[in-house]
């Protein structure tokens, strides 16, 4: 079968890809059918509970679990003792420390001890009658604190090489990047404006809780059902952890309730497997709400000083940051992406950024839709604003002068093929938002943002069932509606109709490693691996058409979900549909199915640019979002509702970050606010309807141009809000989030 | 633990002392089961009111209104009598949680959670409401304001029970009344600042007759007389209502936490009070 | 702890159970009754992902105890489609693709139906304050305010 040219594909006139199909899980997610991680139960089942420290920061001397192993119902008490000592490999060291306190606890809410009891009841009371001797220590939870020289010290000796001798113990690693010579570029600016931007943290805040259910018997074998963004990480971390070989645990995805990052990683899973194979029974455990506050995966709080030169005409002479984030008591703040990405919308020839990753005494950060890249992404764009409205130039101007485009070098090393920044600022400023009028307390605010976008690791099997219907299996589990896509695509491959495809996602058993559902990587990774897998099963059909014909395999092509003679010279005969090969495999070599497997490459980044107007009660400080609009390169939207989906969800995440969300810690330590009374996410009557704008700059890297989208759209709306309430409040804001006290006091204060 | 759902207030007081330990009473829930599932309660005995007679009851009586302790914020919404007589203490009860939440959230049980952000108090005690308490000792009526002393601490003794909660009718004269609160979302969250403002005017559109309820900037909700005294004898005209912002502004004496500053609670319980008072003069049929 | 015996009905089925005095009714109807479609997303009433009505009003079931059904009416998720007929909320969440990841879906439909019975024709507005309880983090609600206000005007038209 000849191989289509993959830039023609790009431009073809796709049948299914593009269109507005229903999503396969869709009946089971509105009828209450569908399973999430909670939703499982298994005949003996024992449910688990963790015992959490209530210091930020204390050495643990002593855990009594004696009385609890003894109350009538406990079945298992496991606590770091039980888990093997792992030498070599700092990152599942750190992973299980964090599951299950070591020799310190290093937040508020760090796992000490479990239990797995016969009722949630029982459990609760033998957590009570664990006896655990802390040795409370200072703390430190803010991370230009926990830089200082003086700052209580996490751990000792965990610095990497990048850090120069001299500094805090928590800071343990430093990341740069950029070209050119800073000091240069900036002595050719009319202005250089220095500042200091601040984020909180904030959390993915998925509505699900983290949940599994895990089985563990004598031999060894194991399963394990959970809410996670990527089981066959899972797989591999637990069996790291317990010290299991990868192929005696099979990993269930179940429906999972939101992730946004969060679920890229162990909390309960590991203590879960240990429980169940010290009791010989199922354990099920579900964390509560302030749970996932306190102690699953937040994002990282961030510091971060800007340097940028403009001439007044518009054009940026040199840039520079320097950002530090603390995440959490462990190395792996996600400030690498953040120095990587600060400056990546620009085409500077000038540009340098320095990170600082430090740890504190909170929750070991996790991934949060495009980690890192927010805050830095705040800090650069208010910092373009201001310089660009001083000069009194239209801020959408200044970006378009100096974007980045196909040939500009990045910040971060890379030459950007085709990108489409460009065209959202277009499509910006040839927006009716754009010239709608603004009353008196409104202002309006404009910022652009990236994300690298990931591939990895992807295997696809499909097979090709007697009657002519499609079953693929993936490994990724569907966070918001891929399975839907991938059955799309593949029947835009197959060309057959969409519902005859469905698309499973199948455990770890049953496929060969995927990577996780993170990075926006599975609209394109596991897209264009279903691609293939179909251009494997077409091919294989075409060979069996072939066969029956009596003709050569290289003179049969696949058009119209059909295998046809090439040409007239191959010879005359109908075509034959994938049905009618499909009922007769059994007489052509047995069963059709398409595989394939891939780390892939070549994700194409994505650029957006976001409008938002805001309205500020000049006596409260209270901020109201009146409008709001996207403008993203999606590459090819496979499902424009999912797409503008994404693109709205990130949005509103990020009006959430700029406005209302943040972790308050106390002195001590103490998480003040775990609960979602008080965590505050958006809720819907805080929102208008969020505008979208999906323009489609083909992807070089994928048969039919996918970029990924999930996660460029919550880079620009912190800034974006940030210039719109700086313009509606009459007074540069440097800090997030914009809650009433903080707007109302620097409008007081201007 | 034992859930019990007495149906005369007899027996609802005698489960409430009968025998030690701790003894809880149910209305809507919505503070109860939260305490009990943070593990900040483990009551051996629930009590729950909802099922006594007279308890769901929206009942007219000589003098004023009263309001059964387990009727919850949505049935007060829904009768249009009382939201005619009290539009304001309705939409401070009415505006606490969520839609799910208002189903359930009663007048009574939100002053006895004793928190002094309680959205329905301010407004309660600019109303003048009083509460019937029936407990172990008889049957009082006392003022709303002398129910908590401070955060999460009552008045009334083991086995007090609120039956229910009167708002006694205005004196001659067009009256309303409005609350207004200070939070950072649209919608569920605990107040910042609260203010419930009641006036009266006369024929002339003078004002005869103010209750200011102050909330969130003290340990209990504060009655300002200062403010009401800046209403009484004035058309409730621009002097008149910045008397009364900064008469809240001066009375609030509040903390620095989670939800605001002391500045922020100073400044805003001024700004409130003054567009409160706005409203309920226009309620009460004042020129604009 | 003396058990709760409770007679109620769930979607039109007549029920008993026996529960604890401090069970929530989230708790009997996921773990006892199978009814998991009503989900816990907090346990303390801020989130909505538990909504059920209980006599016709709308409730978080983790701020109701189970022993507090007695008697009354309860409905849930799953007693929303009538057969293998989805509810016009239920195709509408579909056709405009108001859910995501699915979580919040049941008890905003659940919230959503209970808003039509009791205003068949609301603005966005009273669309949005209606479903001020019910968190959903994956859609910024876009698509869900469309859902139910196109629900509301197909409803209307059909009685």
């Amino acid at each position: 079968m000849a191989l289509d040219n993959e830039s023609q594909n790009q431009k073809r006139n796709f049948k299914v890809v593009g269109t507005r199909v229903q999503r396969p899980d869709g009946i089971d997610k509105v009828t209450g059918k569908a399973r999430f991680g909670a939703d499982m139960s298994a005949p003996g089942m024992l449910v688990g509970r963790v015992l959490r420290s209530p210091h930020a920061h204390a050495q643990i001397k002593s855990i009594d679990t004696s009385e609890a192993e003894a109350l009538a119902g406990v079945r298992a008490v496991v606590t770091r003792a039980d888990f093997a000592v792992i030498e070599d490999d700092e990152f599942t060291a750190d992973t299980l420390d964090n599951c299950m306190a070591g020799e310190k606890a290093l937040y508020d809410g760090h796992a000490v001890a479990a239990v797995a009891a016969s009722s949630t009841a029982i459990a609760k009371k033998a957590l009570k009658l664990i006896k655990v001797d802390y040795e409370v220590l200072p703390n430190v939870t803010d991370v230009d604190a926990a830089m200082a020289l003086d700052a209580p010290v996490l751990h000792e000796g965990r610095a990497n090489e990048t850090v120069p001798a001299g500094m805090s113990s928590n800071v343990v690693a430093r990341h740069e990047f950029g070209h050119g010579d800073i000091e240069a570029g900036l002595a050719q600016a009319d202005r250089v404006l220095e500042r200091t931007y601040r984020t909180a943290a904030t959390h993915q805040g998925y509505i699900e809780p983290h949940a599994c259910l895990a089985t563990m018997g004598p031999d060894g074998q194991a399963d394990l059902w959970c809410c996670t963004q990527g089981h066959y990480f899972v797989r591999d971390l637990c069996a790291a952890i317990l010290g299991m070989k990868q192929g005696q645990l099979r990993v269930t995805a179940s429906e999972i309730g939101g992730g946004f990052g969060g679920k890229t990683t162990v909390f309960l899973e590991p203590v879960a497997l240990a429980l169940s194979k010290k009791s010989g029974r199922p354990v099920k455990m579900v964390m509560s709400r302030s749970e996932v506050l306190r102690a699953s995966g937040p994002t990282a709080s961030s510091s971060i000083d800007v340097r940028i030169g403009m001439t007044k005409d518009g054009k940026i002479t040199a840039g520079f940051a320097e950002l530090r984030y603390q995440g959490g008591a462990y190395p792996g703040s996600p400030v690498e992406f953040g120095a990587m990405s600060a400056f990546a919308p620009y085409d500077l020839e000038h540009v340098k950024t320095v990170g600082w990753d430090v740890v504190s005494n909170r929750p070991r950060q996790a991934a949060y839709r495009a980690p890192g890249a927010p805050m830095a992404a705040y800090a650069v764009e208010s910092a373009v604003d201001e310089l660009a409205k001083g000069f009194g130039l239209d801020p959408l101007e200044v970006r378009l002068k100096n974007a980045a485009r196909e040939g500009t070098k990045a910040s971060y090393g890379p030459t950007f093929p085709a990108i489409g920044l460009e065209a959202t600022l277009q499509a910006a400023k040839d927006h009716p938002h754009w010239a709608a009028p603004l009353g008196e307390n409104q202002g309006r605010g404009v910022a652009c943002g990236f994300w690298f976008n990931f591939g990895g690791n992807t295997c696809v099997s499909m097979s090709i069932t007697p009657d002519g219907t499609v079953t693929v299996s993936e490994g990724n589990p569907d966070i918001g509606g891929s399975r839907a896509s991938m059955s799309m695509m593949a029947a835009e491959e197959l060309g057959i109709s969409y519902d005859r495809v469905r698309t499973i996602i199948a455990d770890t058993g049953s496929l060969g490693m995927n990577d996780v559902t993170d990075g926006s990587r599975v609209t394109f990774a596991v897209g264009l691996a279903t691609i293939k897998a179909a251009r494997a099963a077409k091919a294989e059909m075409c060979k069996r058409a072939a066969q029956v014909w009596g003709i050569d395999e290289d003179a049969v092509i696949w058009e119209d979900g059909a295998a046809k003679p090439a040409g007239p010279n191959a010879g005359e005969f109908p075509p034959m549909s994938l049905a009618e090969i499909a009922a007769i495999a059994s007489n052509t070599g047995g069963p059709i199915s398409g595989h394939h497997e891939v780390n892939a490459e070549g994700a194409g980044v994505s650029f957006a640019t976001h409008m938002v107007d805001t309205e500020t009660d000049p006596e409260t400080g209270a901020v109201k979002i009146l409008r709001y609009t996207v403008f993203q390169d999606a590459g090819k939207a496979v499902h424009p509702d999912y797409v503008e989906g994404q693109f709205q969800g990130g949005a509103v995440q990020g009006i959430g970050w700029a406005l209302n969300e943040e972790y308050v810690y106390g002195d001590d330590g103490v998480l003040q606010n775990p609960i979602f009374l008080d965590y505050r996410v958006p809720v819907a009557s805080d929102l208008p309807m969020i505008d979208t704008v999906i323009l489609e700059i083909p992807n070089p890297g994928h048969p039919y141009g996918v970029r990924g989208v999930g996660e460029t759209s919550i880079v620009p709306p912190l800034a974006a809000v940030a210039n719109a309430v700086s313009e509606s409040a009459g007074v540069r804001m440097t800090e997030l989030p914009m809650s009433p006290p903080k707007v109302l006091a620097a409008m007081k204060s201007k | 633990m034992r859930y019990e759902a007495p149906t005369t207030i007899d027996d609802a007081v005698r489960l409430l002392t009968d025998g030690s330990g701790d003894r809880r009473i149910l209305a809507g829930g919505t503070d109860l089961l939260v305490r009990m599932r943070s593990d900040m309660a483990d009551p051996d005995v629930i009590v729950d009111i909802k099922g006594i007679e007279g308890f769901r009851d929206i009942t007219r009586e000589d003098g004023g209104w009263r309001v059964g302790a387990a009727v919850s914020g949505a049935e007060m919404g829904e009768h249009e009598a009382l939201v005619a007589a009290w539009p304001g203490v309705v939409e401070a009860t009415n505006l606490i949680g969520s839609t799910q939440v208002q189903g359930r959230a009663t007048m009574a049980g939100n002053l006895c959670n004793a928190s002094p952000a309680a959205d329905s108090v301010p407004a309660m005690v600019a109303a003048g409401a009083v509460a019937r308490v029936v407990g172990p000792d008889g049957t009082r009526d006392i003022p709303v304001e002398d129910i908590p002393t401070g955060p999460g601490r009552l008045s009334l003794t083991q086995g007090d029970i609120i039956a229910s909660i009167f708002l006694p009718d205005p004196g001659a004269g067009s009256s309303s009344d409005a609350y207004l609160r200070f939070i950072p979302r649209t919608e569920m969250d605990i107040a910042v600042v609260g203010v419930g403002v009641a006036l009266t005017l006369d024929d002339s559109g003078t004002c005869v007759a103010a209750r200011v309820g102050l909330g969130a900037v003290a340990p209990t909700v504060l009655v300002v007389e200062e403010a009401a005294n800046a209403l009484i004898g004035t058309k409730v005209d621009d002097a008149a209502l910045d008397a009364v912002a900064a008469a809240c502004s001066a009375a609030a004496n509040p903390i620095d936490d989670k939800r605001g500053t002391v500045e922020f609670r100073v400044e805003v319980s001024g700004v409130l009070a003054r567009r409160a008072a706005a409203i309920a003069k226009t309620r009460a049929g004042g020129a604009a | 702890m003396s058990k709760v015996h409770v007679s109620t009905t769930i979607n039109g089925d007549p029920v008993e159970y026996l529960c604890e005095a401090d069970e929530t009714l989230l708790d009997v109807l996921r773990d006892r009754i199978g009814l998991t479609g009503s989900k816990e997303g907090c346990g303390t009433g801020d989130c909505g992902a538990c909504s059920v009505t209980v006599g016709g009003r709308l409730v978080c079931s983790c701020l109701m105890l189970g022993a507090e059904a007695e008697g009354q009416e309860v409905e849930t998720i799953e007693g929303m489609a009538d057969g293998e007929n989805l509810h016009p909320l239920q195709q509408k969440f579909i056709d405009h693709a108001a859910l995501q990841c699915g979580i919040c879906t049941p008890g905003l439909l659940v919230a959503a139906k209970s808003l039509l019975e009791n205003n068949p024709d609301p603005t966005e507005e009273e669309a949005r304050y209606w479903l001020a309880g019910n968190l959903c983090r994956c859609t910024g609600y876009d698509k869900i305010i469309r859902a139910v206000m196109d629900a509301a005007q197909e409803m209307r038209g059909a009685s």
